[in-house]
């Protein structure tokens, strides 16, 4: 299966979030590159609104996201509660 | 009882289908194709418009929403980053030349992006990729807004951005880019979406703009890097468009695969012959390179489009075949493409210089393969030469292919010592071509390709001298009249970065900047 990956800028507000996406998908590699980070992982990937909330210490909408992202790559599916990156093959 | 009950908010799901869906009525008195004329006459046929989805799922209120966030952070910091001085803080001088790249290569191509989506979205019948479209159309606005903004704090203090605008209208090499998008938005809009919001957005936007953002941070260019990364974050959304706008169209129906599959090779291959300008900029351009070219090209063209390519097989979609091209001359792009630009800086509007001893080595590293081979010999050697007062400038105009518009100074895929050079006979004239790709695209659309406005054909029939130029006197110095038409002063804005006030000026100022003068 190919990799997705999402690219956040570096900064204070994604620095919790990395941790998040971490914490949810155990297979991701980080990778930090100039003022990016660049999360790599095979198949599929979760952004999770409820682990990112307890780590931010409170109540997150997932569109906030789009302030600091830098580039993704794969199928994109958006809910309240979760973004999911995916390949079909 | 009379208690208030808080109302549930609606869901993303649920708010996305209604600001989305149901917007339109039935016309009564008037067709649907005088509504929408240019539906037809593509060949792609759509059955189902509120197929259509945004995994994104973001409407208008949310979307102006997050927007003046973005805006907001970036103003502050360019205020920052103006009133400490902080374009002294680059790396050193020569990196300002990719600014100047930039602004008068690609700011123009987003304000032309802005046009594109905002004709798209007009045309399509379905709301959902109307407002797509609209909100894109809106980011490229801002992009060019927010990067001229951004730029303008340098054209104080650095030649060769003062117009930048009528210099991407008329200098020689910046009709590569112009000539692009020109292509692209007087294509149809089912074409334009494939061409820019697939082809350019999803397979080809990382290696522009993560290499040029991420090289200003690493040469600690702030305005740059900050207006580059408020742009990235809507290409997030743009890329995700584009992959949605392929996977919709695909799915309507089996007869479009083809037609789309025909835009796809097409515009893979266009996008690539723009970003010669990005892999030179990578290589050569920035003091402190971030990755080499062929690495971008590995980790966002070959490992992340494959992944791409590999999902939309099951469409019947298959990998463009110019990317075999692509992976020979991988070793060689940019190598060539900067050779050329310092042949050719007497008209430009950027400087150009030759790479040092450090800078040499690591190019050795980075192209084992090619660099000491080919391409070290003639760059010591033209240093050299300039080390003795022999600085060389190319003052012939080159043959320019007739789709891509770059001049003829690429090589044989597979043989880096032999030009490559195709022609094309149509209606009694000759048609010349960098390569096979450009010459099928030619093939495929001609009457639309022999009408290009190709720089050197257009100042050898001397529409590119200023009103009221005497080509017959004696003496008349062609570049200097074509300089003087570019609104380029001879001398300042051109010639080699060594010697430059550019040059100059940076190492006086920041002398003042780290001294009691």
């Amino acid at each position: 299966m190919s990799n997705v990956f999402i690219a956040l800028q570096t900064n204070e507000d994604t620095r919790q979030i990395i941790e998040a996406i971490v914490q949810d998908n155990p297979h991701a590699v980080v990778n930090e590159q100039p003022a990016m980070v660049k999360i790599d992982a095979e198949g599929k990937l979760v952004v999770r609104r409820e682990t990112i909330e307890e780590l931010i210490g409170r109540s997150y909408d997932l569109q906030e996201l789009q302030v600091n992202l830098i580039t993704m790559s794969g199928n994109l599916d958006q809910t309240d509660d979760e973004m999911i990156l995916y390949w079909n093959a | 009882m009379d208690m208030q009950v808080a109302k549930k908010k609606l869901g993303l799901k649920e708010r996305y289908a209604v600001m989305t869906r149901g917007l339109d009525w039935t016309p009564s008195y008037q067709k649907m194709e005088d509504i929408y004329p240019y539906m037809a006459y593509e060949g792609i046929k759509i059955h189902d418009w509120d197929k259509w989805e945004d995994p994104f799922r973001l409407t208008m209120d949310a979307y102006w929403k997050y927007q003046s966030e973005k805006e907001r952070k970036l103003y502050s910091v360019l205020d920052a980053y103006i009133q400490s001085n902080g374009h002294l803080n680059v790396t050193d001088a020569r990196y300002l030349n990719t600014v100047k790249l930039f602004v008068s290569g690609i700011s123009p191509l987003e304000y032309v992006a802005h046009r594109g989506f905002a004709h798209a979205g007009r045309q399509f019948p379905g709301p959902g990729p109307r407002v797509a479209c609209l909100m894109q159309s809106l980011d490229e606005i801002r992009h060019a807004q927010t990067q001229i903004h951004a730029v303008s704090n340098y054209n104080k203090y650095y030649n060769g951005m003062h117009d930048f605008h009528h210099a991407h209208d008329r200098v020689w090499f910046l009709s590569v880019p112009k000539s692009f998008f020109d292509d692209a938005i007087t294509a149809g809009p089912f074409e334009f979406m494939v061409a820019i919001g697939f082809s350019f957005e999803y397979v080809l936007t990382n290696l522009l703009f993560v290499p040029f953002v991420s090289g200003a941070a690493y040469n600690g260019d702030m305005g740059t890097m900050t207006f580059g990364f408020s742009a990235q974050s809507d290409e997030a959304r743009h890329m995700t468009l584009g992959l949605e706008v392929i996977k919709f169209i695909l799915q309507q129906d089996p007869a479009n695969v083809p037609i789309v599959q025909r835009w796809i090779d097409k515009w893979t291959w266009r996008g690539y012959r723009v970003l010669t300008l990005v892999a030179m900029m990578m290589d050569y351009m920035l003091p402190k390179r971030t990755m080499s070219w062929k690495e971008a090209w590995e980790v966002y063209f070959e490992q992340n489009g494959g992944a791409l390519f590999k999902d939309l097989a099951r469409y019947g979609i298959t990998i463009p075949k110019c990317t075999e091209h692509i992976a020979l001359e991988k070793d060689h792009l940019s190598h060539q493409a900067w050779s050329t630009f310092y042949n050719y800086a007497a008209a430009t509007n950027f400087h150009t210089w030759m790479p040092d001893a450090d800078e040499m080595e690591w190019l050795s590293a980075k192209y084992p393969e090619s660099y000491d081979k080919y391409y070290r010999p003639r760059m010591e050697f033209w240093r050299e030469e300039a080390a003795k007062g022999n600085r060389f400038y190319n003052k012939t105009l080159p043959m320019l292919c007739q789709t891509c518009q770059i001049p003829l100074v690429f090589t044989e895929p597979g043989d880096p010592t032999k030009i490559c050079y195709r022609e094309v006979d149509y209606k009694e004239d000759k048609y010349h071509f960098c390569s096979d790709h450009c010459k099928k695209i030619f093939e495929d659309e001609p009457e639309k390709y022999v009408q290009a406005w190709l720089p050197v054909h257009q100042i050898y029939q001397g529409n590119c001298f200023p009103e009221g130029t005497d080509p017959t006197v004696e003496g008349f110095d062609p570049l200097a009249a074509v300089i003087k038409y570019y609104h380029l002063e001879f001398g300042r804005d051109n010639l080699d970065f060594e010697g430059s006030e550019d040059q100059k000026n940076f190492a006086e100022w920041r002398g003042q900047a780290t001294k009691n003068a």
